[in-house]
């Protein structure tokens, strides 16, 4: 068990859960509510130094009623320890974690993926768009396990809709506000952009 | 450490306005332009334009959304995605053994390690201890990996800022590694290698051979390849403080592999995490100073040595014995006692149809992959599929610092940028 775990225990009382070991990998569970701190204190604590963020993940379990995990994988350079840090979402409750991008920058991306496939909602991210997935995708969160295998749809309609996205042709209002792009735009992509609608896709089957 | 400086006084010829010839001294230094290339206070938009999906010099299909003042980036978005094949959620429908295929297309420039990594990760889930042979070949298949991963890496980016010659070098001395690999696996791409526990395949005769023939040729062409670029002035002028981050930045980035070193982090999975018993082989890391496309170059380059290194050490030390593990509950019984023996048979039929199960639990294991640090992430419920597998792609990760690298820079710099960060889509979109 990695020793940081004691320290931890005792800086943070019960918000630090239960801690075990699997495949020598020592994995913590913490508190939703102080991720951030945990966080903070995992990289900047001289004796921790955990400075290097691996990975961020999630799991769903193919158990219905275990919670949903977000998975954090954390290193020391200096001391060469790894540490995995999780946080449990209960599935009645909001899917909503705080995000730990003002840590460390190369959670954007990460943290994008998660809340892409997993509908987790980061709070305090930057810009939390879908990143794998296009924009205006609208079969829900793929890596879901109640996400059949073959999407929600049948192929042609999914065929359909692919060809009708046209993801070139969506750049966000923030990429058009920079060039001053907008002003030129017909003006029912104007209003309709102005609604915050980022082209939805028609049709009889639409689904959140 | 394996750093070598180049000198900052590499000269290209130039004409002075008398028509003598003159030295013109390249480098990251202050450089006074010849002629006054400043421009009258003009009003002007910024203008936005779109990189990709479709376009070489982007390496695939990732879409950059670019906001331009005059040449100068002011801000890059990427948009990835284009190639997302959805190889996570497949592979939970797949037994342990089933994603090996998948990982071929994930990183398909270096398919082998891909193959060890997942390997590796169930074994390390499932406790599973390999042969010393097994360990030995697969430390073969890794820095054969390497090596063709930065020769593809190194041609194009040659061709990105304008240098042709050594793009056909390098696929020259590609090919050679791709022919043994085709020895061994029988494929050039989905090479499929591993298997839990083993290796689907032991090396043929004349592999060895090849090797060492690659091993004494390959250094001679990294020479020429070396006197072509690295003191060439273009080179440099094209290379040298662009992309600049530095080591904190590139930490809080979470960059690895060549990306992480270049700024000056000495950190190797094969050194600080080792696996495959890589502590007990003679080499070195190379790690740079400065954080921009040209030590990126200079490590890449580098690297390829050290894992020409590591090659010969392998094929000198390499034992006999098996290949696979003694345990007929995870490595297929051979046709002929399948065929003949009632228990080999029953294994056969039990491990096609119910596969292997893993004890529950959760194993996260990183390799030191030719983009960076490659890690397998599966949990397992104590079924034969995995409850999750998640992939530390190395190339997505590192391609997140792009805009910080290229905000400021010219357009044609952002296509260095863009190339020194050694992306490859199967693996960022996956």
């Amino acid at each position: 068990m990695n020793p940081s775990i004691t320290t931890l225990r005792r800086e943070f009382g019960d918000k630090v859960r239960r801690a075990h070991v699997s495949c020598g990998d020592t994995i913590v569970y913490v508190d939703a509510a102080v991720l951030t701190d945990v966080m903070k204190y995992l990289k900047d604590t001289a004796e921790h130094d955990y400075q290097y963020l691996v990975d961020i993940t999630a799991v769903e379990y193919r158990d219905g009623e275990r919670p949903l995990e977000v998975v954090y994988e954390l290193f020391s350079l200096e001391r060469r320890v790894p540490l995995r840090v999780k946080v449990e979402l209960p599935k009645d409750q909001e899917l909503s974690v705080q995000s730990i991008v003002p840590i460390w920058k190369g959670a954007n991306w990460l943290e994008r993926e998660v809340y892409d496939m997993f509908g987790i909602h980061f709070e305090g991210h930057p810009d939390l768009r879908r990143i794998l997935m296009w924009e205006t995708y609208a079969e829900g969160h793929p890596l879901r396990k109640d996400f059949p295998l073959r999407g929600r749809f049948s192929r042609a309609e999914q065929v359909r809709q692919a060809l009708n996205a046209n993801p070139e042709a969506h750049y966000s209002m923030e990429e058009l506000s920079i060039a001053e792009a907008f002003v030129d735009l017909p003006t029912d992509m104007k209003e309709r952009l102005a609604r915050g609608e980022r082209g939805r896709v028609g049709g009889p089957e639409e689904s959140g | 450490m394996a750093k070598r400086t180049v000198e900052l006084d590499v000269a290209t010829p130039g004409l002075s306005e008398a028509g003598d010839i003159q030295r013109i001294p390249l480098g990251v230094g202050d450089r006074t332009p010849l002629v006054d290339t400043r421009e009258p206070e003009l009003e002007s938009d910024n203008m936005l334009i779109n990189l990709g999906p479709q376009h070489p010099a982007t390496h695939g299909v990732l879409r950059l959304v670019v906001e331009l003042d005059g040449e100068v980036v002011q801000r890059v978005i990427p948009h990835v995605g284009y190639l997302h094949s959805g190889f996570e959620k497949l592979g939970e429908y797949r037994h342990y053994n089933q994603l090996i295929p998948l990982t071929d297309r994930m990183d398909y420039l270096a398919p082998m390690s891909n193959n060890v990594c997942l390997a590796l990760a169930a074994e390390k889930l499932m406790g599973i201890e390999t042969t010393e042979r097994c360990k030995v070949l697969r430390v073969i298949a890794c820095e054969m990996s390497r090596i063709i991963s930065h020769l593809v890496w190194m041609g194009t980016t040659a061709i990105d800022i304008g240098a042709f010659t050594p793009f056909l070098w390098c696929f020259q001395q590609r090919e050679v590694i791709y022919d043994l690999q085709e020895m061994w696996t029988g494929a050039r791409l989905t090479t499929s290698l591993t298997r839990v526990g083993g290796l689907m395949a032991d090396i043929p005769d004349g592999f060895e051979q090849g090797l060492r023939n690659f091993c004494s040729g390959f250094p001679k062409v990294l020479d020429e390849v070396d006197r072509m670029l690295t003191r060439n002035g273009i080179w440099c002028g094209r290379t040298q403080g662009i992309g600049v981050l530095s080591a904190e930045n590139a930490i809080n980035y979470s960059l690895s592999g060549p990306m992480l070193r270049a700024s000056g982090v000495p950190y190797d999975v094969r050194k600080d995490r080792p696996y495959l018993d890589y502590e007990t082989y003679d080499f070195e890391v190379p790690v740079g100073e400065h954080g921009d496309v040209y030590d990126r170059f200079l490590c890449r380059f580098e690297e390829m040595r050290q894992s020409t290194r590591i090659l010969e050490q392998a094929v000198k030390r390499l034992p006999d014995g098996p290949i696979n593990v003694d345990d007929p509950r995870v490595i297929l019984p051979g046709k002929g006692e399948a065929m003949s023996d009632m228990e080999a048979m029953i294994f056969h039929f039990k491990q096609v149809m119910e596969g292997v199960p893993a004890p529950v639990g959760e194993a996260y294991m990183p390799i030191e992959g030719p983009k960076g640090e490659l890690g397998y992430y599966l949990v397992s419920d104590g079924t034969a599929k995995p409850v999750r597998w998640r992939v530390r792609p190395p190339a997505f990760i590192n391609l997140a610092a792009l805009p910080e690298m290229s905000e400021g820079h010219m357009l044609s710099d952002l296509i260095a940028i863009n190339a020194s960060v050694d992306i490859v889509m199967g693996e960022v979109d996956r």
